[in-house]
């Protein structure tokens, strides 16, 4: 793999480069035929079922032929479809998800790209992705598919400012944009420990920008069929399924070296090559783990839960999160009060969450019985009394 | 220049390669998979009925206004950026007028949810 330093000439960035970004398709295709299976694997194990057993030993194959499959099934277009955005969508969904490899470290000296801007980059990079969608779900002339692009776009864009500045918290404490400069940061102590807050919304605000469950209300089955991709098969459906598995792949690396310390900590950057790389795997696998978990763990939201818990909890705690950062650093006090400020505002979201729940039920209204006796009525009535049910 | 111009080779290589890669799929599908015309088989889908009326309508105006606020507050962003890893060196007065800035956009949310504008009717 290719190793840029600081003062390589032309003739090899472009050689560099080019070997760099073929390692990374092939990491990619790999890396996201494993977690297709391994999500699969996971989700079984939570249901208490098998899961793929068939193709292979325990199924190992499974992606493979899955992915056989889809490059022979036959792929439609509408007939009233817009034909070349309806063409363009997955290039704009996969190439973005696919540019964001390029800025991302594995090792200390290990990445295609050490660019200042590495977190800005990314950031920037990964948010076009809604892009696609919107265009999408307006190009296949389907009711669902432009609801559930619109309802994509709405989401993608809230939920990037909570993403955003929730790096920008962590970019203020390492003092640094660039990825490998943050990972530096964090020999001692991973940042976690300083931006507990931050880190929330991090996963909060990377959960709605998978469009997995809870967040997945963009393509929820039971109300848009999918949205965006409802009229895309075979191959170019697998397009939005690449690129989402990719994009869980590239955000859980991003916040185990942002957030986890990469693989700086607890080893220290001394540590070997290969003991580098399993230190970053493994703190990716984690967070990988923990969606996962998410997903099959809680029901889906509501759009209008979604977007009133971006607009009205996460971005004024990320601003919180911001000016708590900037009062401890410019007037340099020790880092113990960051851990201190940011774990108050974490138990002030955990106390904003916790009320919203208990709240919520009381919305929920007693349907009138047919009988004229008030629904509040069957409540307290003896058991076998009929009717009375909760909307 | 030089330098930094190379740090970006791999990007310009990987907008390149990504596109090729996609096409190569979609051309590897048009070699292998089966295409048979049928105008039924070309109709979207609607809960297997024959679609009704037109799809590309309005679309409700509350996705504007997120849209709207989006673009300010990513602006914003922007700004906040190069502030983020250079505040510490200027001290307390950049870091009050970032506070200020942010009061003023503050002041727009707070103007918005007000409105009613965040609320999903």
């Amino acid at each position: 793999m290719s190793m840029p330093s600081a003062g390589i000439n032309i003739e090899n960035a472009w050689l560099d480069a080019f070997v760099g970004v073929i390692v990374i398709v092939g990491l990619m295709t790999v890396v996201v035929m494993a977690l297709i299976y391994i999500e699969r694997k996971v989700a079984a194990r939570m249901q208490n079922r098998l899961g793929p057993m068939r193709v292979g030993p325990h199924g190992t194959l499974q992606s493979l032929a899955d992915a056989l499959k889809l490059i022979g099934k036959e792929d439609l277009r509408p007939a009233t479809a817009d034909r070349w955005i309806f063409e363009l969508a997955p290039f704009a969904v996969f190439v973005p998800t696919f540019l964001a490899f390029i800025a991302i470290p594995f090792t200390q000296n290990l990445a295609i790209s050490f660019l200042d801007l590495g977190l800005f980059y990314v950031v920037a990079v990964t948010g076009l992705s809604f892009l696609g969608f919107l265009l999408a779900g307006w190009a296949s002339d389907n009711k669902y598919a432009l609801l559930g692009g619109m309802r994509a776009a709405a989401q993608l864009i809230s939920y990037e400012v909570p993403l955003v500045l929730s790096l920008l918290a962590v970019s203020m404490v390492a003092g640094s944009l660039a990825l490998h400069e943050i990972v530096e940061f964090q020999g001692r102590v991973p940042l976690v420990v300083w931006q507990p807050l931050a880190f929330f919304i991090f996963i909060a605000a990377v959960l709605a920008e998978l469009e997995r469950q809870p967040f997945d209300i963009p393509t929820a089955e039971s109300e848009v069929v999918g949205g965006p991709f409802i009229e895309y098969s075979g191959i170019r459906w697998s397009m939005f399924f690449l690129a989402s598995y990719a994009s869980l792949f590239i955000y859980s690396l991003l916040g185990a070296i942002v957030f986890l310390g990469g693989w700086n900590w607890p080893l220290g950057a001394e540590a070997g090559l290969w003991l580098q790389l399993i230190w970053t795997f493994a703190k990716t696998s984690l967070l990988i783990l923990l969606f996962i978990w998410i997903r099959f763990s809680f029901p889906r939201l509501r759009i209008d839960q979604l977007m009133s818990y971006c607009w009205k909890v996460l971005i004024p705690l990320s601003f919180l999160q911001i000016f708590l950062n900037g009062l401890v650093l410019v007037y340099g006090w020790p880092h113990i009060f960051l851990l201190l400020t940011s774990g108050a505002g974490l138990a002030l979201a955990g106390y904003i969450i916790a009320r919203v729940g208990q709240t919520e039920p009381r919305k929920v209204r007693l349907i009138p019985v047919r009988g004229g006796r008030k629904a509040t009525a069957s409540l307290t009535a003896p058991e076998g009394a009929e009717g009375g049910s909760s909307a | 220049m030089q330098l930094l111009f190379d740090n970006y080779v791999a990007v310009l290589l990987a907008t390149i390669i990504g596109s090729i890669l996609v096409l190569s799929a979609l051309l590897a599908s048009r070699l292998l998979a089966p295409f048979s015309e049928s105008r039924q088989k070309r109709t979207t889908y609607e809960c297997g009925m024959v679609p009704i009326g037109r799809v590309r309508t309005q679309v409700h105006i509350r996705y504007y206004l997120f849209a709207i606020l989006f673009l300010i507050f990513d602006v914003e962003a922007v700004f906040l950026f190069p502030w983020a890893v250079t505040f510490v060196d200027i001290g307390p007065v950049a870091f009050y007028e970032m506070v200020l800035f942010i009061l003023i956009l503050g002041s727009g949310l707070v103007y918005a949810w007000k409105k009613g504008v965040l609320q999903w009717k």
